[in-house]
């Protein structure tokens, strides 16, 4: 059973007259097969029609959307065996951001990213998302270990941002997301970032200062939420569709800002309507994308990182 | 009733007379609200005699109680304003152009080529009178050309932070800030030339989060505000009372964030005195 969006409720509507009809055929022998054929059409129709016209406010909530698939089912569709590594050896485990060895069409990685969670439990397991300093020390850890041992780097980006609580800083949020955003600059290995759902600030460029950056088509990626930006610019949560506007979130703004260099295709009506197709269409971008870098030495994989960050918004 | 009118009269004589001193004769202390003499409170680098509290400078005050006298401001490589056409209750450009006609500079970063007690630096400081501080396509552009100005000088780079956080109205352009100012500094180490950080309040947001906590030296002013998340936001997401002194210099200095807390006056010597440590290298 699919949850819809609140600017879903048309094509609910018609979803649920098909399933009344389908339910009175079932009863009776009335033929309206050629009426709910009709209607599935429209429904259809209606549906790529309201996602091809999406705007930046609804685009974050279908990226936010509670059966968008996610870390760990990417890791069950696209990886295989993957082995999670875990720890900062310094203070502890963090499961908002997990990480570990991982095959992707027989290419081996070293594979990190941010788990949101699907259910209540799972929710608070893993902090929905939101990484503490420890999450960000073991991602910069991992990322030095793929380093030497020559193993590319993929991140799946996907969170509101670092998690915000007095523990956090006092451990030094801000120093573990710039290790780890130091950590990607320095990797002398191909690194490929995805943002998947949504990239939120400091906590999301920790993980995503990659070689190249990738966007599902309907991710969000932004300095702060809409909400937060509405909060401060517009005083007032409400406006957080025009920050969301104003903010250019989207993938295809951020593609035309060339701070990402990639748009992977999501179904139609969104990745939730259809994770085996929208895993199958990430994983041969990655892959493409693995292989061009794979084709560059160390030095110029750092190289280009680095001339790819000096030059966003400098013409 | 003759002699209210005559205490009225007099009274609003005294305003009359008021209005002709310069406004900006008396400082009241943002912190204990002592009423300060202005001449007397930048004559102490703008501390307060009465309960210590740091108060906010500009960046050439700043830079003068750092830098031997003829520094040099350096050029900040120009820009493009507005990249994203933003506007919220107002447009951004006419926030740029009020935060421009208010401040002597263009852009909420500045870098000086100087010495300091004889030791040459270039030294970037950021302004939190400019649009506070906050941290957009310029401030990242003059943070890098600072620190290839220091690399080219083979001298070290000192920045004093002061940010609110990220420029919001260059969205993404400002978080991508982080990663740029990062790279630089990568080559500052590969150059083998120290860097400084000096926190001033408030430094806060994707600022405190990339170079301000990359320093091979940090040095907190007394009680200012360090952190990554708003104390506001913390508090809606624990609903609780945030610790005492939280996220001020001397809380991160007793939780190894910050190697000192560095009082105002003694700021100058300070620097000179780690830099004849850190500058010892036959170049």
């Amino acid at each position: 059973m699919i949850s819809y969006l609140e600017f879903e409720k048309p094509v609910a509507a018609l979803e649920s007259r098909i399933a009344e009809l389908r339910t009175t055929a079932a009863e009776g022998d009335l033929d309206i097969s050629a009426e709910v054929t009709r209607l599935e059409r429209k429904s259809a129709d209606l549906l790529a029609s309201t996602y091809r016209a999406l705007t930046p406010w609804q685009k974050t909530q279908v990226a936010r959307h509670p059966m968008r698939p996610h870390f760990v089912d990417y890791v069950r569709m696209i990886f295989t065996d993957f082995v999670p590594l875990g720890g900062d050896r310094t203070f502890g485990e963090d499961y908002a951001i997990i990480g570990g060895f991982a095959t992707i069409q027989g290419r081996k990685v070293m594979l990190i990213g941010h788990e949101n969670g699907h259910d209540t439990a799972t929710r608070i397991k893993h902090n929905f998302g939101m990484g503490k300093p420890e999450g960000y020390r073991k991602a910069t850890r991992l990322m030095e270990l793929a380093g030497r041992f020559g193993l590319p780097v993929v991140t799946l980006v996907d969170t509101k941002g670092a998690f915000p609580g007095v523990e956090a800083e006092e451990r030094g949020q801000a120093e573990a997301i710039a290790r780890a955003t130091e950590a990607c600059l320095a990797l002398p290995v191909p690194m490929v970032a995805v943002i998947v759902g949504e990239g939120g600030s400091g906590g999301a460029v920790a993980l995503a200062s990659a070689s190249r950056v990738l966007m599902l088509e309907h991710a969000v990626y932004s300095v702060i939420s809409p909400e937060g930006c509405a909060s401060i610019l517009w005083r007032t949560p409400e406006k957080a569709s025009d920050a969301a506007e104003a903010m250019k979130v989207t993938a295809q703004d951020l593609h035309g800002l060339k701070v990402i260099e990639r748009i992977v295709q999501e179904p139609v009506g969104g990745a939730h309507r259809d994770p085996e197709m929208t895993a199958k269409m990430l994983s041969n971008a990655l892959v493409e994308e693995l292989d061009k870098l794979g084709r560059l030495s160390p030095a110029e994989i750092i190289a280009k990182r680095e001339e790819r960050f000096l030059a966003i918004g400098q013409d | 009733m003759s002699w209210l009118n005559r205490v009225r009269n007099s009274l609003s004589s005294l305003g009359a007379a008021k209005e002709q001193i310069p406004d900006n004769l008396w400082i009241k202390c943002p912190n204990c609200g002592e009423m300060l003499f202005t001449k007397d409170y930048e004559a102490n680098l703008s501390v307060c005699p009465r309960c210590d509290h740091h108060g906010r400078i500009g960046t050439d005050a700043r830079l003068s109680q750092i830098l031997d006298a003829g520094f040099q401001l350096l050029p900040s490589p120009r820009v493009k304003d507005d990249p994203l056409k933003f506007r919220d209750s107002k447009k951004y450009t006419d926030r740029l152009k009020a935060a421009r006609a208010a401040n002597p500079h263009h852009d909420a970063l500045t870098n000086a080529l100087g010495t300091i007690d004889g030791h040459r630096a270039v030294v970037g400081v950021q302004d939190f009178f400019f649009m506070a501080g906050s941290m957009g396509v310029a401030v990242g552009a003059a943070f890098v050309s600072g620190v290839e100005r220091a690399i080219k000088e083979r001298a070290p780079y000192i920045i004093c932070t002061a940010a609110g956080g990220a420029r919001m109205q260059e969205g993404i352009l400002s978080l991508m800030q982080m990663p740029k100012a990062t790279v630089a500094l990568r080559r500052l180490r590969a150059a083998g030339l120290p860097y400084i950080v000096v926190l001033t309040d408030p430094t806060t947001g994707g600022v405190t989060a990339s170079y301000a906590m990359l320093g091979d030296i940090h040095i907190a002013e007394p009680g200012c505000l360090i952190g990554f998340a708003g104390q506001r936001v913390i508090q809606d997401t624990i609903r609780e009372k945030l610790p005492e002194g939280f996220q001020r210099a001397e809380y991160l200095h007793a939780h190894g964030m910050v190697d000192m807390v560095v009082r105002r006056p003694e700021l100058k010597a300070t620097l000179a005195m780690l830099l004849s440590y850190m500058c010892n290298k036959a170049a």
